[in-house]
């Protein structure tokens, strides 16, 4: 199956993606800028995701919540999201509605700052807190998302640190931030516009010239630091985590090759192996024959600078111990890495995958989205056609090599939420870092 | 360097939901068809008739439980085989079951579709209910029991279902049981809920998708022309109320980030006349991010991520909730704003801006909720579960622009009742307990966050 793209770059440096599909009155919006997390100063944890709740504040030509309005109005849907290495925007409206979500785009692209004010950046601040609180802190093993990398990534490294951030560097947060940000990095030639659905083509890119053409060009955004780790852990990491949960999870997680190369492809069939339903091993092994486990998922985090993550996610039965736990997963392990895997384990795998990604290319949202990230992680937006003959292409020996090369106890960082104990109840959970080998 | 001038739309291509075709086979079962050929992918969904409400009193859970079990072996394959014969053909089964029915679906490649469409027919006439196997899903239930109670939200929803409804209404207790329910069924029971339950009367088989709907029929009629039974089940009443009064419970987490909070109370049965009004009504209310309460809680005063209110639409009525969490401190304030709102929405008619901002966005949004083959089978199996009409799908955007501000009024007055409504928190009692009683809402009961 190929999805139609067409490509183009305005002068000002924003490159555009053109994605046609009349089977239905809708058309996708989808705005990747090369900014996440990563991105952050020291002290400032958690800004890009609050600066993604200033996008929705009104710009120029577009007032507080009337981005929302004006598109819900329409009979779209909207939301925003935050990542590591990239912020994206996106609307899925009905396709005579187009240019009404080209120009709110462009209005917060072009001219975000005249309408920024203490006042709603205040409001969600304690909005943000409040997600924090809710996503993270008041969430069973909600702390994973941010103790995970912080275990897997070292201090100085731009993924190391919270992507929601802390509640002191939030309140830090100022209005002189928000307007650095959003000239250094929320600049068209930092960008990738994805138009997918219904739509003409000349007169989408006639719009999409006439809206974001005048937009200037920024002064180029500073690189980040370091990026590069050992491909390795080098050793087992190991940290611990008192939690309020009833039941023993563990996260373990290994360094693989960064998204879009061809180990990632190896670790990404290699995770649905171990754990993408229930005819993968660990769930197999350890929720259906050995009973210790109430779940087992694996799954790859898609990082494509520095070094991505497997990590294999399993929670324990009420009758398993940590310990019990940990062992009996790090067997699975050990087991696939010396005696590999078979060829129906990986066409198993494969299958899989190729059903969920022509499931997900029905929607145009997904395809812009899909678009966008390979444009802007990759620089190549028609990778997105090529993904099934690069899953196709993987093979039991490509798994087998990756297995011994990057499952090995050199290469483990495990995080074990524990119940916490009764008489420590009133303590913050503390988190220990201890190198087991 | 921005142009000023917001676009003005064109004019909006029209759009159809599929069309479908329907069948009976001789037994009894209905067959669904939606041709979409798009993309060479078929969605099959089979929506049995095979309810919550049928479990047994003080064996709550045995529907979900006969669900799951489908998956865990046939006459001829046990749940490993079935679930590998099925992987490898690129597809799983999802099956569960809630108050209105019993669904079991897969979404698969065309090429694959008649070898798994025959595995998903054994998973449903002739599963195994092998006895370990159900031994380890009860085993997995309990598991799950421990981690809905660790979890502020699930804890939050499930302790104000039991708050709301009297204690004898199936509403009051967890659709898929609590532990002491799910711990007294046995395999027999398993068994016994499916023959009784799982007829070719009570089922509807959908498929969506890149097939015709003669290669559906044929499909249909070769895996399940030859299913019979004989139903024998009678409805139970689900959805008495607990209270008239209005009456607040704290459920107490002394070590919580946040206040999880629930407001509402019994709702209406999907089969209301006023559905179209309600769903109106609460999209302005709550329903949408630009709603009342959202722009309250969140963007006026950043008390919250995030505030919503829905009716859950059930055969007999489900709750009317309104849900949010917000920081401890300020539960009284939220709790106050939201009772605002609700007397506001009561008191005079929106404006016709509020009016068309709910009603464009659900007339717009239709045909973007429909792009995939799950999609569009799912909003069929609706049909079959609540006995919606024919057309209800290429009627539905005309319902809804018919609906107007003196509608939205009178919806909320008869729909929404302030002296019924009951509040449950779910947050650290020594920072919301002594705010909450001064509220004086209604009287305010207390309990510890454990399985009641």
């Amino acid at each position: 199956m190929q999805i139609p793209i067409d490509t183009f770059s305005l002068e000002n440096g924003l490159v555009v993606t053109l994605s046609q599909d009349n089977t239905a009155p809708i058309v996708a919006v989808n705005l990747w800028y090369h900014v996440g997390s990563a991105n952050e100063r020291a002290g400032r944890t958690g800004f890009a995701h609050l600066f993604e709740h200033m996008l929705f504040q009104g710009s120029e030509h577009v007032g507080a919540n009337e981005h929302f309005e004006l598109v819900q109005r329409a009979g779209g849907t909207l939301n925003g999201s935050t990542w590591l290495e990239r912020t994206n925007y996106f609307e899925t409206v009905p396709s005579n509605q187009l240019a009404l979500a080209l120009w709110l785009e462009a209005d917060r692209m072009g001219a975000l700052l005249p309408a920024m004010t203490q006042k709603k950046l205040d409001t969600q601040r304690d909005v943000v807190k409040n997600e924090r609180r809710w996503s993270v802190d008041n969430q069973p093993y909600g702390t994973w998302w941010e103790k995970l990398p912080e275990l897997a990534f070292p201090e100085w490294h731009p993924f190391h640190h919270s992507l929601i951030g802390s509640m002191e560097d939030l309140s830090e947060a100022s209005l002189e931030d928000v307007e650095q940000f959003f000239r250094t990095y929320y600049t068209p030639d930092n960008a990738v516009l994805s138009i997918a659905g219904d739509f003409d083509p000349a007169e989408a890119r006639k719009l999409v010239e006439k809206f974001f053409g005048s937009i200037p060009r920024g002064k180029g955004k500073p690189p980040l630091e370091r990026i590069e780790v050992p491909s390795k852990f080098d050793t087992t990491l190991r940290s611990v985590v008192e939690d309020d949960v009833s039941l023993p999870r563990l996260y373990l997680a290994f360094r693989t090759p960064v998204f879009g190369s061809d180990g990632y492809y190896a670790a990404s069939v290699t995770a649905a192996v171990l754990g993408m339903r229930r005819g993968s091993r660990l769930y197999r092994a350890l929720v259906r024959e050995r009973q210790i486990a109430a779940d087992a998922t694996a799954f790859t985090f898609d990082l494509a600078k520095g070094s991505d993550l497997l990590i294999v996610d399993v929670t324990a039965r009420p009758e398993t111990s940590a310990e019990q736990l940990e062992n009996e997963v790090e067997r699975q392990i050990d087991k696939l890495v010396k005696d590999g895997v078979t060829a129906e384990e990986v066409g198993r795998a494969v299958a899989l995958i190729q059903t969920d990604l022509i499931s997900a290319l029905q929607s145009a949202s997904e395809r812009a989205d899909r678009i966008s990230m390979f444009a802007t992680l990759l620089g190549d937006p028609a990778l997105v056609n090529k993904q099934a003959e690069k899953y196709e292409a993987v093979t039991a020996d490509r798994v087998n090599s990756f297995a011994r090369e990057y499952l090995g106890t050199d290469n483990r960082a495990k995080l074990l939420y524990v119940p916490r104990k009764e008489e420590d109840a009133s303590n913050a959970a503390e988190l220990a870092v201890v190198a087991a080998s | 360097m921005t142009v000023a001038t917001r676009p003005e739309p064109g004019p909006a291509r029209e759009y159809h939901f599929p069309q479908f075709v329907r069948d009976r086979l001789e037994n009894g079962l209905n067959v669904i068809v939606a041709t979409v050929s798009k993309l060479p992918i078929i969605s099959v969904v089979a929506v049995i008739d095979a309810t919550a409400l049928a479990d047994e009193k003080g064996k709550e859970g045995t529907a979900e439980l006969t669900a799951k079990a489908l998956r865990e072996g046939t006459a001829s394959r046990n749940g490993t085989e079935l679930a590998l014969d099925l992987e490898k053909l690129g597809t799983s089964i999802e099956a569960g079951a809630d108050w209105d029915s019993t669904a079991v679906s897969m979404t698969v490649l065309k090429n694959h579709l008649s070898e798994a469409f025959q595995i998903l027919a054994e998973v449903i006439t002739a599963p195994a209910f092998g006895e370990e196997d159900v031994e380890r899903l009860k085993a997995e239930r309990l598991a799950e029991r421990m981690q809905i109670l660790d979890e502020p939200r699930g804890l939050a929803d499930e302790s104000f279902s039991r708050f709301v409804y009297a204690d004898r209404a199936r509403f009051a207790e967890p659709m898929s049981g609590s532990t002491k329910s799910v711990s007294a069924i046995r395999r027999d029971d398993v068994e016994a809920f499916y023959r009784k339950n799982f007829l070719p009367q009570t089922m509807t088989l959908i498929m969506a998708g890149d097939i015709t709907a003669e290669e559906g029929i044929e499909l249909a009629t070769k895996a399940f022309g030859e299913w019979r039974g004989e139903r024998t089940i009678s409805p139970i009443n689900a959805d008495t109320p607990a209270r008239a009064a209005r009456a607040v419970e704290i459920v107490a987490k002394p070590d919580a980030a946040q206040s999880e909070i629930r407001i509402g109370h019994v709702g209406v049965p999907r089969s209301h006349p006023d559905y179209f009004r309600i769903v109106v009504m609460n999209a302005v209310l709550g329903g949408l991010f630009s709603s009342r309460i959202n722009l309250n809680l969140r963007e006026a005063h950043g008390y919250t991520y995030g505030a919503n209110s829905y009716f859950d639409w059930r055969r007999q009525s489900g709750p009317f909730v309104i849900s949010t969490a917000v920081q401890s401190e300020v539960t009284a304030e939220a709790i106050s704003e939201t009772l605002k709102e609700i007397e506001r929405m009561r008191e005079e008619e929106i404006s016709e801006d509020e009016l068309t901002l709910a009603t464009s966005y659900l007339e717009g949004v239709f045909p973007i909720r429909y792009e995939t083959t799950a999609a569009i089978a799912s909003a069929l199996a609706n049909l079959a579960t609540f006995g919606l009409p024919e057309d209800y799908y290429d009627t539905y955007r005309e319902n809804i622009a018919a609906v107007t501000t003196r509608h939205v009024l009178n919806a909320a007055r008869k729909y929404v009742k302030p002296e019924e409504l009951q509040i449950v928190v779910v947050g650290n009692p020594e920072l919301i307990e002594e705010p909450l009683k001064a509220l004086a809402f209604g009287p305010t009961s207390m309990r510890e966050a454990e399985e009641a």
